[in-house]
């Protein structure tokens, strides 16, 4: 009887310890794909003086999107939560992308080796936060499946821990890119 | 769903991997007691405890240099950010979504269009490319391959792939070794008693057997994997079309690639045959299927 007893009160405390380990390490998961993502924000803002810097003798005419993307990497740089610094990186993704749409205009810009290397390199982490919000999102998903079945709902609910909402994210740019002025 | 399948992976590399050691020792023992036997038997163990040390330091250095031995073999060098920009991005890019340090990156000079992953594990692991891959493939194109690469890399196929390379190589030579040896003692072997021309059969039919068997243990790390590998790489950019269209170009292709037949099969698509022509011994599954099973997704 006793063993029995034992046996079971065995049984209990593995699972106990198997699904809050799993929810612990899949929370952590998302905390380090977040990490990823603003570590990648972070060298997005980095570039931006780079840039002005290369581009401000060709264009002379476009001061105003050059303006926008300065104002948004010191909103970026003020940011304090993670929605914040999204919605500022948003808005300096956009100018970023009206800068090289206009660049398109001066041959000697374009063919700056600082400006091309600069292109490479923004393009490359424009890709690296496509990638990071998604193995964000992907990370949440395993999270949400866990917390919102059963057993695992029953463990969630001893945590405290929900259900986490997933980033939004945008197509992969394949369409034109619209140019404001 | 997909994490379970990729776990599930990971271990049956794992123990591929163990057991391929496990079997390339036997074989090295089992070389050593052969030799010991026909040159002299009273030296048996002498020549088996020889094996066994032998064995031991070479699968050791095996496992810990498989990659380095086969960027060596390969000729290829390291990518520096100055001529390959882009191609370090994309690895960056794709190392973050397949959740997995930044694999080192090595380029090939040479016109076809190739690529590799090698490695024993996600930390310890090298994705090289051909410098033709990087001139005719377009973007999406490239993306889809390095995550093809990625995804050997994040189900552990390196390390099985490469210690087959690595030590099937050397047991195609080895018995390259034993049958010419047999060949240049027969002449004063004959005077000698007759019950070693029993081993010397042996000797031969296992020299006969060598290749074949190297042969269905590369056969053993091609097919469904690379099968494997497209699925997870094109999870992991969320555009089949990408990798599909690269493969397109890869089958229209003439090039070849002069590399050791034993690293062959770990390339994406098989270097040392211009067009693929699929049977029973291809050690690559036939790339028109690749290409209609990812247009399908």
């Amino acid at each position: 009887m006793l063993l029995w007893v034992l046996v079971v009160l065995g049984l209990v405390a593995f699972v106990f310890i198997y699904y809050i380990n799993r929810i612990l390490i899949l929370s952590n998961r998302i905390e380090n794909s977040r990490s990823q993502i603003d570590v990648q924000l972070k060298k997005r803002a980095d570039l931006v003086p780079n840039l002005v810097e290369t581009v401000k003798g060709y264009m002379k005419h476009e001061k105003g999107v050059m303006e926008k993307v300065t104002k948004a990497r010191e909103n970026m740089l003020k940011a304090k939560t993670t929605e914040e610094m999204d919605k500022a990186d948003k808005s300096l993704a956009g100018a970023l992308k009206t800068v090289f749409a206009i660049a398109e205009n001066y041959p000697n810009l374009k063919a700056n080796e600082n400006f091309m290397m600069l292109q490479e390199e923004l393009s490359g982490i424009e890709n690296k936060i496509a990638y990071a919000r998604q193995s964000y999102n992907d990370s949440i998903l395993l999270l949400n499946t866990l917390v919102s079945t059963f057993p695992g709902v029953v463990f969630a609910a001893l945590l405290g821990k929900r259900k986490s909402k997933y980033l939004e994210i945008e197509e992969k740019e394949k369409k034109p890119v619209k140019v404001e002025f | 769903m997909r994490k379970a399948n990729i776990q599930d992976e990971i271990a049956v590399n794992k123990l591929k991997s163990a057991v391929l050691i496990v079997f390339v020792v036997l074989f090295l023992l089992f070389i050593g007691w052969v030799l010991g036997e026909v040159y002299d038997p009273t030296m048996a163990y002498f020549f088996l405890a020889l094996a066994g040390i032998f064995s031991f330091f070479f699968v050791f250095y095996s496992y810990y240099n498989s990659d380095k031995i086969v960027l060596r073999s390969v000729k290829a060098r390291p990518a520096n950010k100055k001529e390959h920009a882009y191609l370090m991005n994309v690895v960056e890019g794709l190392a973050i979504a397949a959740k997995i340090p930044v694999p080192r990156i090595y380029v090939m000079e040479t016109d076809a269009i190739n690529a590799f992953a090698t490695g024993r594990n996600p930390e310890n692991s090298v994705i090289c490319v051909t410098t033709g891959m990087m001139k005719k493939l377009n973007r999406s194109e490239i993306e889809g391959v390095i995550a093809h690469e990625m995804s050997h890399i994040q189900n552990y196929d390196i390390r099985f792939a490469t210690l087959v390379a690595v030590l099937v190589g050397i047991v195609v030579i080895l018995s390259d070794m034993f049958r010419r040896n047999l060949w240049f003692s027969r002449g004063s072997r004959e005077e000698k008693e007759s019950s070693s021309s029993v081993l010397l059969i042996v000797g031969i039919i296992f020299a006969l057997l060598a290749p074949i068997f190297v042969k269905i243990v590369q056969l053993a790390i091609s097919r469904k994997r690379e099968f494997l590998a497209d699925a997870s790489g094109a999870y992991l950019t969320r555009y089949p079309e990408g990798l599909a269209s690269a493969l397109e170009k890869i089958a229209k292709e003439e090039g070849i690639i002069k590399v050791n037949g034993a690293v062959a099969p770990l390339f994406i698509s098989n270097p040392l045959k211009a067009r693929q022509i699929s049977n029973l011994f291809s050690t690559h599954p036939p790339i028109e299927e690749r290409i209609k099973v990812l247009r399908g997704m």
